[in-house]
């Protein structure tokens, strides 16, 4: 028995079902809003993604769990610090769950995999770390937004640090990926001065003997590390084992000296200094709030990861508030996030055209605060509104 | 000069630690025939009760004893429960079995502590540099590691060259058919290799942590060392874990510091910076191939 494709009561079944669906879709888009967070819930790199989701619920729950007047539904997932995981699950993010808003990455490699995917399915992504040159420049994409940094600058601003209070020889150490190679062009535009050392090492290695030596032999009189979360911890403590630290000064940029870093190395930390976009101790009143509240619902403080995640939500917050909830036009969301209308907890906050922040950057210290606890000090203001060096080779449709 | 004894010093010291590993890993698979992945987890868990005893007591020697002593319990109540029900079943089914086991203490730990790494810092004594020649200063810590790598290398030797149960260890590794039919008590030594196995592991965790981060997953690539350890030494053999270790141990620590100057002087500063560190990675892998095409059963093997 053949069924006729043509027949009538076929096409009207087909019409039918297409107005459900359309309609279930518009009904969607004034709904709710549904953010994919998609981090690094697992292995070394756990605790600067679990920041960012901390973060990321706090605003949430100071919302009211809503995000724009609408409900808000983040869904979690753990990319497990993997490329091909990472891509995975954000297409599973994008085809099944059907996310308005994705964000969450940490590290920029799995930035560069995750991005395809979502810019071709028309998703905007909030990212509340990773920051790669490829999207500030170049590659610059309508559908990415950095409520973070770009790589680069803080890097710059520890280079600008540095080469303003004289240093003349200088060692670098970074690791052998994507932020690591930016890391160390963002600290050699800013820095003029002699490089005695510069290194690469694999993003496994735990154990800096070797490098160490190296160093001490090149006598550097300062010296700039960029080694996200336990690579930090290992190369700190062996740093200041091996005596070094009484010849050279330690700088690093914020992710190398934030609470988690603090924790594991304690003591052997003070006097390290290091840029950041934020710190804790910055007087606003959303920042007073946000670090109050994290402290008293996590137990800790902030670091800047959670401070990018909490700033993410209040960005998407603000665009969905602005465009009403009709977040399938997309052209609106798109200005209304460029417009960034929010109170950031980082202080004054606006995008350059590759959307991208220009923003302030802050020199900070390790010191003990007046509790006796080891932490950050601000000590004062390294660049005003700052706008990354990819910019102009961003060029961005409109 | 300097910088090659330094180097040296290095090599001697993560080569010692991975004898601690590799000989605990080399007796399980030489005497009970079991490939282990999960000895990488008593590492972890080594050095997570260390770090957990130290902060409690306020002092590292406490720590460390009680990160021994833990995981040894720890250890021994692992073989009486599962791993004795591997021994007869075929490798495939151990390297799952020990797989499972490697990743439900992972998640266990993570629970217990958080995915954080976790604080252990070594003796405030023992926190800084010593000075060991005019004008060369090396971490007062790694000495210690040295000293104890070295001490623990020494105990094994007497325990297993002069003592009943290592005349024991020696022949089950050796042919262990012969030890049964000659009748050694086979479950108790077994059980006593796992646990001794097993407080290695937890004195190089309890060591290595303050150098390195007490994190979840530290277990892992160690382990991967370890076994190339032992191929190269040998399976069964604790003289060829040690020859091994010390040999992979100076390898990686001197290839690090060579390769990228060689590249430097040959490729260039640019090529030395992206493929320095990549070729001294892989260096002590094209050392276990070197030793596996000549000597296949390694450089001191067990049997005969």
């Amino acid at each position: 028995m053949t069924m006729k494709l043509s027949s009538p009561a076929l096409r009207h079944a087909a019409l039918a079902l297409s107005l459900a669906c359309a309609s279930l879709t518009a009904a969607h888009a004034a709904d709710s809003v549904k953010v994919g967070l998609l981090s690094t819930l697992s292995g070394p790199g756990a605790g600067l993604g679990i920041d960012i989701r901390d973060g990321f619920n706090l605003a949430i729950k100071h919302t009211g769990g809503k995000l724009g007047g609408l409900p808000a539904e983040v869904i979690i997932a753990d990319d497990q610090q993997n490329p091909d995981m990472a891509r995975q699950t954000a297409e599973r993010m994008i085809k099944r769950d059907k996310v308005d808003f994705m964000t969450g990455i940490v590290f920029s490699n799995l930035m560069l995999a995750v991005g395809p995917p979502v810019f071709q399915s028309n998703t905007f992504y909030i990212s509340a770390n990773a920051g790669p040159s490829q999207y500030a420049g170049e590659q610059c994409n309508p559908y990415f937004f950095s409520a973070s940094y770009q790589n680069d600058d803080m890097h710059e601003a520890v280079g600008k640090t540095v080469q303003d209070k004289g240093f003349k020889k200088v060692a670098l150490l970074a690791p052998n990926y994507p932020a690591g190679k930016d890391a160390i062009t963002g600290f050699k535009r800013a820095y003029k001065g002699e490089v005695v050392l510069e290194t690469y090492t694999p993003l496994s290695q735990l154990d800096y003997g070797s490098e160490l030596s190296k160093m001490r032999a090149a006598k550097p009189d300062a010296v700039y590390i960029f080694l996200p979360g336990g690579l930090g911890i290992n190369f700190i403590k062996q740093f200041v084992g091996a005596g070094l630290s009484k010849d050279m000064v330690l700088f690093g940029p914020g992710f190398s000296a934030d609470e988690d870093v603090i924790k594991a190395v304690g003591e052997p930390m003070l006097g390290m200094f290091n840029s950041s976009q934020w710190a804790h101790d910055l007087d606003n009143a959303a920042n007073k709030k946000f670090v109050a509240d994290f402290q008293k619902e996590y137990g800790r403080l902030p670091t800047l990861y959670a401070a990018q995640g909490y700033d993410a939500a209040r960005l998407i917050d603000a665009a969905v508030r602005d465009t009403k909830g009709k977040l399938d036009n997309k052209a609106t969301v798109r200005k209304a996030l460029e417009a960034a209308k929010f109170d950031a907890v980082r202080g004054p906050f606006k995008f350059n055209t590759n959307h991208f922040p220009i923003q302030d950057y802050y020199l900070r210290v390790i010191t003990k605060d007046a509790q006796g606890r080891i932490t950050n000090r601000t000590l004062g203001t390294i660049f005003k509104a700052h706008a990354d060096s990819y910019a102009s080779a961003c060029k961005m449709p409109s | 000069m300097i910088l090659f004894l330094e180097q040296s010093l290095n090599g001697l010291q993560f080569g010692l630690m991975l004898f601690l590993l590799a000989a605990g890993l080399t007796l399980v698979f030489g005497i009970m025939d079991t490939i282990n992945l999960a000895h990488g987890s008593l590492y972890m868990v080594g050095a997570y009760l260390t770090a957990a005893a130290a902060a409690a007591s306020g002092s590292f020697l406490v720590g460390l004893g009680a990160g021994i002593v833990g995981t040894t319990v720890i250890g021994v109540l692992l073989e009486v429960s599962v791993l004795r029900r591997l021994y007869h079943r075929d490798h495939l089914s151990q390297v799952l079995g020990t797989f499972a086991i490697l990743l439900m203490s992972n998640e266990v730990v993570r629970t217990i502590w958080g995915s954080q790494p976790i604080l252990l810092n070594p003796p405030a004594a023992l926190a800084g540099p010593v000075e060991l020649l005019p004008g060369f200063t090396y971490p007062a810590f790694r000495l210690l590691i040295i000293g104890v790598g070295l001490a623990v290398a020494a105990l094994l030797y007497v325990l297993v060259t002069r003592t009943r149960v290592g005349m024991q260890v020696r022949a089950g590794a050796s042919n262990r058919e012969m030890a049964l039919a000659m009748g050694t008590d086979v479950r108790r030594l077994f059980t006593m290799v796992f646990g001794l196995g097993a407080a290695l592991c937890a004195v190089a965790g309890g060591l290595l942590g303050p150098l390195l981060a007490v994190q979840v997953g530290m277990g892992e690539s160690i382990l991967i060392l370890a076994f190339v350890v032992i191929v190269i030494g040998g399976i069964g053999s604790i003289r060829g874990a040690l020859m091994g270790a010390l040999l992979v141990g100076v390898v990686d620590t001197c290839g690090h510091t060579v390769v990228p100057m060689v590249l430097a002087q040959t490729l260039g500063a640019q090529a030395a910076a992206t493929a320095g560190p990549a070729v001294a990675s892989i260096l002590i892998y094209v050392l276990m191939a070197a030793v596996l095409f000549w000597k296949p059963e390694g450089l001191f093997p067990a049997h005969g």
